[in-house]
């Protein structure tokens, strides 16, 4: 299960929007350990494609360095797609190398409704998982 | 010559859970060999027939090995070796 606040969703929504009809990318990290999306880091998609994104190598490292020092670790990547659905593919299963990171797929194929899933990707595995959207901050 | 080696949570399996290694070697290559005599199997994550897999990120002191000469980087005593794997996906 995915426990998210409202504004966090939000956000991640309206980067895949802005960046549309290009994929759109990011990581929202938490304290190591705790499982709690707290803090959102829309990323540049280096590939700058609307059927594939990659973080920046540069960026990658600094990402990782600035939460390493605040003990955090992603636990939220997301990305977009941007006229198929909100699931993995099999390139997502196949790069997806954070076995604890809840992999968020947004889909803005539609102009007006949106899809927000949640996956588990872990082995070669994909499993979807519940979404629990909270108001103010999660516990 | 010690070369400190960050590993990623994915490939920690190989390193019995360890995020930090030392290892030896002149260029990446030799690292990347001295890794394997360590941690076997991990060798196969990062090359791949005898160049670096494409979406595994390398970098030495911070600086991608892309821009250092890839395999063939050098390496000193001191140095720190951090490997990412790179996060990307496609639809």
């Amino acid at each position: 299960m995915l426990t998210i606040a409202q504004t966090i969703v939000d956000a991640i929504v309206a980067h895949a929007r802005l960046d549309h009809p290009d994929e759109a990318c990011g990581v929202v990290a938490g304290p190591a350990g705790s499982d709690r999306p707290e803090r959102f880091i829309p990323m540049v998609n280096a590939a700058r494609s609307p059927t594939f994104y990659e973080f920046d190598s540069t960026d990658l490292l600094t990402l990782y360095r600035e939460m390493d020092s605040l003990d955090e670790e992603p636990v939220v990547i997301y990305h977009s797609h941007t006229s198929t659905q909100a699931y993995p593919s099999r390139t997502d299963i196949s790069y997806a190398s954070e076995p604890h990171a809840h992999y968020v797929l947004v889909s803005t194929a539609d102009e007006v409704d949106v899809e927000f899933r949640s996956f588990r990707i872990v082995d070669g595995e994909v499993t979807e998982e519940p979404v629990e959207i909270v108001t103010g901050e999660v516990e | 010559m010690a070369i400190e080696v960050s590993i990623p949570t994915i490939l920690r399996t190989y390193t019995a859970g360890a995020k930090s290694v030392e290892a030896t070697g002149a260029t990446l290559g030799a690292v990347i060999n001295d890794l394997e005599a360590q941690f076997p199997g991990i060798a196969d994550r990062l090359v791949d027939a005898g160049s670096l897999r494409r979406f595994v990120n390398i970098y030495i002191n911070d600086e991608d090995v892309r821009f250092l000469g890839g395999i063939d980087a050098e390496v000193a005593d001191g140095d720190n070796v951090t490997v990412l794997p790179a996060v990307a996906g496609g639809a």
